[in-house]
């Protein structure tokens, strides 16, 4: 059984009708349980629940208080390719989009691991576009090398790959795999991935699960906010980091709540989701999953991300640049998309000890 | 003096204290001292010796005895690895051994804990291993060489008291090795409960670190557990279900003259 499974029991699921029908009482109940069901969970996404978040705000910083500590860990991701087959309707990669590609040389991974690892950062994320090609398995093993002696955690967000080449990512000294649905929704995901392997939903979907049989540390999951209803893929996030965190309970699952940015080309289907929406979105998922690791992009403006840190978040990146060679070349490739929050890992540092949290560097190594 | 003696080393403290958690490194240093520890803990993977600022051991006095754990293992080899690392940067001999495998709950795993207590030891490590509540693995632990044994109140980071009392209570009567009560302790009463058991001492981290005020949260959990102790050497009266008079009436059948 893999995760369709689960997304199956809700695929003809009556959201509206269920929404309609939570009350207050329902809520105000739920709220006083110790432990939630993925009902109670749904509920406290609905409309309804809205009027509630600062109730929910106590609960959810109260819990993340209790398991994680007043603590944020920063990390920042290291785009190293940005050569892509596929066709995405939202995304800057997108094979017809006319932008600069390139990929970073094995000198330049680590000019750039270098000046990444001056900011005093431990934790870093390697990102590549889709092309098996221009940046294979092989590829990405030996820039994880590189980076191995600059970094104690190394993490991926590539393409999907199988459960072989995950555990040969393991051996390398991977231990934090990424990787996004973008969307639940079957008919959405059709329509959005036009072409090439990104379009094959079940192979994707079922990819946290090999990097998890692949005995990764940590998997993060997520939909991209904004290519369906907002709370349906939060659900559906929320469902498959249950599903994973119930099924492989020695790996730690995250999930992280991006929308959709401006980036290269256009793609004008965007569904609304407001700061609340992701305030709502981030507190049920905290009372849902205690315990469950929650990762915020600078996809999200500095203010909003300020204001995030007491509500459960637990990793956060600093210092981003989304394109190839971002941190140390004057020739880079095009970015993915564009950052809301520019600031320094320095900055980010002052500003969760200024929100009284202490802001994490090192939290693995290699053993 | 009432010492406890763990490992060859005698101390005068049963608070051992944990530096996870606390919104800045910098009262790590106030906390140790208003608690009067003299054995912290902290997690090896955060240690940090490039970075003096961010390196956690950089505020832990070396007054102290250092009990590096090893949070994050998943089994017992990389228990045994991350002890190993621990040794290798200067932290000492003393290992607090966790291995969790189980991130909804985190509950220790006793089966690889007892074996990396038994390759740890071998290797002249002072380890205390935490470990769920469990006679016979207890057992299993003294056999591997473990320098006492640490039995969860709780789930850790809950804060909800000594919820296993009857099984550590279990422990302190049937293993003869200190038994210090790890994780669950969420405020001083409940400190001081465990030392009324009989409990050697305890380990605190979240209800001192995620309080508003840490360092008089430290001072006042090293208080309980004098109270505690201290209450514990004293042999408490024995409890009865019914009450028993201060004055009996036939008290007078004892004058000698009846």
């Amino acid at each position: 059984m893999g995760f369709y499974d689960v997304y199956i029991n809700f695929k003809d699921f009556d959201y509206d009708a269920f929404f309609e029908n939570v009350t207050s009482t329902e809520i105000k109940r739920i709220l006083n349980k110790n432990k939630i069901n993925i009902y109670d969970f749904l509920a406290l996404l609905s409309p309804k629940a809205e009027s509630f978040l600062e109730e929910m705000a106590q609960k959810a910083h109260a819990l993340s208080l209790q398991h994680f500590g007043k603590t944020i860990l920063l990390f920042t991701p290291m785009y190293i390719g940005n050569f892509c087959v596929n066709r995405c309707a939202y995304c800057g990669f997108n094979v017809d989009n006319n932008i600069k590609r390139k990929k970073l040389s094995p000198e330049e991974i680590e000019r750039e691991a270098i000046s990444i690892a001056k900011t005093g950062l431990k934790h870093i994320l390697v990102l590549t576009g889709e092309s098996p090609n221009a940046t294979p398995v092989s590829y990405i093993i030996d820039a994880v090398k590189i980076l191995k002696k600059y970094f104690d955690s190394v993490g991926i967000e590539v393409y999907p790959l199988t459960q072989e080449d995950y555990e040969r990512m393991v051996e390398a000294g991977v231990d934090n795999l990424a990787v996004y649905q973008e969307v639940y929704d079957e008919k959405i995901y059709d329509r959005v991935h036009i072409s090439g392997p990104k379009k094959d939903y079940h192979f994707r979907l079922d990819t946290p699960e090999r990097g998890c049989k692949a005995k990764m540390r940590n998997v993060n999951i997520g939909a991209l906010l904004g290519l369906n209803e907002w709370r349906r893929e939060a659900f559906m996030s929320g469902l498959h980091a249950n599903y994973l965190q119930n099924k492989y309970p020695d790996v730690c699952i995250s999930i992280s709540p991006p929308r959709i940015r401006p980036h290269a080309g256009c793609f004008d289907e965007v569904h609304n989701v407001s700061d609340k929406n992701i305030v709502q979105y981030l507190l049920a998922l905290r009372i849902f999953m205690p315990y469950l690791g929650i990762t915020l992009s600078t996809r999200e403006r500095a203010s909003f991300r300020d204001h995030l840190i007491p509500l459960g978040v637990t990793k956060m990146s600093a210092g981003v640049s989304t394109e190839v060679g971002g941190h140390s070349s004057n020739d880079k490739g095009e970015g993915q998309f564009e950052i809301s929050d520019n600031r320094s890992v320095e900055e980010m540092k002052n500003v969760i000890l200024s929100k009284g949290y202490q802001p994490v560097f090192k939290d693995w190594m290699q053993i | 003096m009432d010492l406890l003696k763990i490992g060859g080393i005698e101390l005068k403290s049963r608070l051992f204290i944990g530096t996870g958690k606390f919104p800045s490194k910098k009262i790590i240093p106030d906390v140790i001292k208003s608690s009067e520890t003299q054995v912290v803990t902290m997690a090896v993977r955060r240690v940090d010796l490039e970075a003096k600022e961010e390196n956690i051991l950089e505020y832990i006095s070396k007054d102290v005895i250092w009990l590096p754990n090893t949070s994050g293992a998943r089994n017992a080899e990389e228990a045994v690895r991350i002890a190993r690392l621990a040794r290798a940067m200067g932290c000492g001999d003393w290992v607090k051994i966790e291995v969790i495998s189980d991130h909804k709950y985190l509950l220790p795993d006793n089966q690889e804990t007892i074996k990396a207590t038994e390759i740890l030891s071998k290797e002249g490590f002072v380890v205390l291993p935490y470990m769920s509540p469990d006679l016979m693995s207890a057992k299993r632990l003294v056999d591997a060489g473990a320098a006492a044994v640490m039995p969860l109140g709780a789930p850790i980071g809950t804060n909800r008291g000594i919820r296993t009392k009857e099984l550590i209570e279990i422990l302190i009567d049937e293993i003869d090795l200190p038994i210090i009560v790890d994780a669950g302790i969420g405020k001083p009463s409940e400190a001081a409960e465990a030392m009324e058991m009989g409990a050697a001492a305890v380990l605190v981290n979240t209800a001192i670190a995620t309080s508003d005020d840490p360092v008089n949260m430290a001072k006042a959990f090293s208080l309980a557990v004098i109270a505690g102790r201290t209450a514990y050497l004293s042999k408490l009266g024995a409890t009865k279900k019914c009450a028993i008079a201060s004055s009996p009436l036939t008290g007078f059948l004892n004058e000698g003259e009846f």
